[in-house]
């Protein structure tokens, strides 16, 4: 049988239209364009999609069940994985992770993978009457008295209580803000992941027994040694990579220069779209420029898009080849009349007498030689200066994993730019007991890797309180189980 | 929508560092108090704030589900009751809204305690000076000092006698005390930095110098020192969102670099505070503040 070569295209709200709304750009397969998305799926023997999967979702078995119809069970399948499909069929980049392993991207395009996750988890969602799920495997009574702390409750925290809930343990997350999701919530806008998803997800963790304190700042509020003082077992840090870079050139704290952060906080976290029936108010911007190139920077441009400015453009020093952004992202900027200026580097903002910013001093680059990282360093052109009329910069040039927790905690090894070492297998950090996942390790990186790394904590953790307290460890093989059998409970 | 407030129950005070955690805090208003026309008072139930806060700390509230984030420090904390005290003046809509909430409601977000606490030592003599409602959070950090060791000498101004607050909590804690007030209705006629400028003129040695109060103050309080070179520390109060060094919002230029105020301050060396881009940050959102205020106050009537 011939392949189609081609992939079920995603429905989207025309992008005149979704420039005036937050609603969500990407609408979803309908039933029968999953079925035939999942029909072209060769089911591989070899599975070299899986490969591409930061958590293994074991993609032929799921498409699989997905092209009968199956679409609960393809669910089920998929969760054993991936406890947030959803969220991942949203925000993945697949072309970089699965999908570009999979074999008909060879010959045509590849499965389009994220987006029958997507529409399986929907599928579920829809068809559980706002059920949200029942988790019906086993939980251990014993855990329960054994407390686990986990700061922050982004997708890495997220999923370590998730998954130690699950095994019966006592679970408390400790959220700095007044909201949770990290990311998830305050970065990554609504119309890309509608909220009602992720608040979904997150009950979902509650469901399974995990409390939630928001307001809690563990190094202010409490500190590390306070809480494995204080009655809990283990800390789980996933604090993930907060702190914004600046660019520390002339003219940065103008009226008008704001972090990505602080610009996608006051809209997604705070509502300031919505100002003033939301308390936090927001400037309304004319003649935006974005200055970077990653998920931040695209989201930084439509945000702006849609509160009304008239010209929105992202400013990178490199050519597009080098953009870190998921292409699908990039590509919906442009549909949405985001201007493109590459190989250019603001080196001043320039404001009026009263301090507001209303251009901002840019230098044209070339590409040189590769640096560290591969890629292509850019390079400024000599007499290249121009101006560019801008009452708006965002600065959206990365993220560092934010001091506090590191400043905080006698004994903590961190990396130079202040990443959390850990040991790869189990997620411990230097201090026994404390474990740590996510951005805050790896620097600011993707929704799934940070839950792959939730994945592996969570059973360092579980082994390691085991092991402190003596406990029997179950191991993977049935078969060994017997030989473990006769109690060894303290 | 409608913004609310959170009902909730009271919290014992005694329990188990895993069990105040676990439990969270109410931030049930134990006791309100108006201060002045403007200026209230709240004790709140937080005892997970009140273990750790100490002079110089600040908290992140936010008065309804709606509303915005806003900054206030700590003004007391009680660890045995499991309490903290703020002090605000109403100014706009957040506090509006803070204002409205009655005792035994609870104030839905209180997070903290944030920022780096005042560095205390014994200087030796130390003025403390505290403006309008600055003199509510004068207060822990004389009582620090004075703990420290220091002889501690405060000023407080105000516009008028009305709106001098906690006269009599500032004069025990004192070795001396001089009260200000612009139009002369009690102590002395003009403002703080009068006194200041004669006790530095007559020779007497003065170590140390914190000032607390509004942005125009503090700036003359730092330019009548400069020249005498007495070590001034100053609380800035840049508009804040997050609180814990996650948005830059509130970026201050000290010494020529740029500081986070929530996480590097809030007190800083008065003689190296850029005070002219201070002025026109914290006037970002005048506008939308002034609409914003407009809209609160016809909510009231
Ligand atoms: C704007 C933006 C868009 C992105 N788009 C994508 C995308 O499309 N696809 C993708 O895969 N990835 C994307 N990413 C990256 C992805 O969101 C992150 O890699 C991921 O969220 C990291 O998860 P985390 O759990 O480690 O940390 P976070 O999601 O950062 O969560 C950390 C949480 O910890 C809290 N916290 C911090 N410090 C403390 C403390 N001391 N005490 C208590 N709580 C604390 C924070 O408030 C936060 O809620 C994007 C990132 C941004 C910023
Ligand atoms: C570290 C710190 C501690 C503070 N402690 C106190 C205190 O104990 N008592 C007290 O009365 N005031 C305190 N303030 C000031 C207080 O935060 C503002 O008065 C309050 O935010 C005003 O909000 P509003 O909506 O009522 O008024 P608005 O009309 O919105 O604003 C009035 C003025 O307050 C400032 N402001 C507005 N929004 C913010 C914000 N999100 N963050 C900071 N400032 C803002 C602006 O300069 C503005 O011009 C503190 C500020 C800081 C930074
Ligand atoms: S979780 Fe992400 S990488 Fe894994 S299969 Fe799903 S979309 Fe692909
Ligand atoms: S590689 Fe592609 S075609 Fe093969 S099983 Fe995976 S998704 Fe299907
Ligand atoms: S308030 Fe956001 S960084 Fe200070």
């Amino acid at each position: 049988m011939s392949r189609i070569k081609e992939r079920q295209p995603m429905p989207q709200q025309p992008a005149e239209e979704r420039i005036k709304n937050f609603l969500e750009v990407a609408l979803g397969y309908s039933e029968e364009q999953a079925l035939a998305e999942a029909q072209r799926c060769l089911s591989c023997k070899k599975k070299p999609c899986v490969e591409g999967c930061p958590v293994m979702v074991d993609i032929p078995e799921f498409v699989a069940l997905a092209a009968e119809g199956k679409f609960l069970e393809a669910a089920a399948s998929l969760k054993k994985n991936n406890s947030l499909p959803a969220i991942c069929g949203r925000v993945c980049p697949q072309e970089e992770q699965c999908e570009k392993f999979c074999l008909l991207g060879k010959t045509g395009q590849p499965v389009a993978i994220g987006r029958i996750e997507r529409f399986v988890a929907d599928y579920e969602a829809l068809h559980s009457n706002g059920n949200i799920g029942e988790y019906e495997g086993p939980k251990d009574p014993m855990l329960a008295k054994y407390g686990v702390a986990v700061v922050g409750s982004g997708p890495a925290g997220l999923t370590v209580a998730g998954d130690l809930a699950k095994m019966g343990y006592s679970v408390t997350i400790f959220e700095a803000l007044h909201d949770t999701g990290g990311v998830l919530r305050y970065g990554i806008p609504e119309f890309r992941l509608p909220r009602n998803i992720l608040n979904r997800e997150i009950e979902y963790v509650q469901s399974l027994g995990a409390k939630i304190v928001k307001n809690v700042v563990i190094g202010k509020t409490v500190t590390i040694d306070e809480l494995l003082s204080g009655g809990f077992d283990a800390v789980f840090v996933a604090t993930g990579a907060g702190a914004p870079q600046m660019m520390n050139i002339p003219g940065e704290n103008l009226n008008g220069v704001l972090s990505g952060n602080e610009w996608l906080t006051r809209i997604n976290l705070m509502r300031a779209f919505r100002f003033p029936e939301y308390g936090t108010p927001l400037k309304k911007p004319k003649k935006v420029a974005v200055i970077g190139a990653g998920n931040t920077a695209m989201d930084c441009t439509r945000t702006a898009l849609r509160v009304g400015a008239e010209e929105v453009a992202i400013v990178y020093r490199r050519s597009r080849a080098e953009m870190p952004a998921r292409a699908e992202e990039i590509e919906n900027a442009e549909h949405e009349g985001v201007k493109f200026h590459l190989l250019t580097n603001p080196i001043r903002f320039i404001g009026d007498d009263k301090g507001w910013l209303v251009s901002m001093e840019c230098l044209k680059m070339e590409l040189g030689e590769p640096d560290d990282s591969g890629r292509r360093r850019p390079v400024p052109i000599p007499g290249s200066e121009f101006i560019m009329e801008v009452d708006t910069a965002i600065i959206a040039i990365g993220q560092t994993p934010n001091p506090l927790i590191r400043t905080t905690t006698e004994g903590l090894k961190t990396t130079r730019w202040g990443g959390i070492v850990i040991d790869e297998a189990t997620g411990m950090t230097s201090i026994p007991g404390v474990f740590a996942g996510g951005d805050a390790v790896t620097g600011a990186a993707t929704v799934i890797t940070a839950m792959g790394a939730g994945k592996i904590a969570a059973k360092g953790i579980d082994k390691y309180i085991r092991e402190k307290y003596g406990l029997p460890v179950p191991s993977e093989e049935p078969v060994q189980e017997e030989s473990k059998g006769n109690g060894q409970n303290p | 929508m409608k913004p609310d407030t959170h009902d909730c129950a009271l919290t014992a005070a005694e329990r188990s560092l895993r069990e105040i955690v676990e439990a969270g805090a109410t931030n049930k208003v134990l006791r309100k108090e108006k201060l002045s026309d403007t200026i209230v008072l709240f004790e709140l139930d937080n005892p997970l704030i009140a273990r750790n806060a100490v002079a110089g700390q600040f908290v992140v509230v936010r008065p309804n589900t709606l509303g915005e984030r806003i900054p206030l420090t700590i003004s007391d904390a009680d660890k045995v009751r499991g309490t903290i005290t703020i002090i605000f003046q109403v100014v706009g809509r957040t506090t509006m809204e803070l204002a409205r909430i009655k005792e035994g409601e609870c104030v839905p977000d209180v997070c903290g305690p944030l920022g780096t606490p005042s560095e205390i030592e014994n200087y030796g003599t130390a003025i403390c000076v505290g403006g309008g409602v600055g003199i509510a959070f004068l207060r822990p950090i004389t009582k620090a000092l004075k703990e420290a060791g220091n002889e501690v000498i405060t000023i407080l101004g105000a516009r008028e006698k009305s709106l001098l607050i906690l006269e009599n909590e500032m004069r025990e804690l004192s070795d001396e005390l001089i009260l200000t007030t612009d139009d002369g209705s009690y102590g002395i006629k003009g403002v703080v930095t009068g006194p200041i400028k004669e006790m530095l003129d007559s020779g007497r040695k003065i170590d140390y110098i914190f000032a607390i109060g509004p942005m125009p103050m503090m700036r003359a309080v730092a330019e009548t020192t400069r020249p005498y070179g007495v070590k001034t520390v100053v609380s800035l109060d840049p508009i804040m969102i997050d609180g814990t060094g996650m948005c830059g919002g509130c970026r201050v230029t000290v010494g020529g670099q740029t500081k986070f105020t929530c996480v590097d301050g809030p007190d800083f060396d008065g003689h190296e505070v850029d005070w002219d881009e201070l002025k026109i940050r914290k006037a970002y959102y005048f506008a939308e503040e002034q609409a914003a205020k407009e809209m609160a106050a016809k909510e009231e009537n």
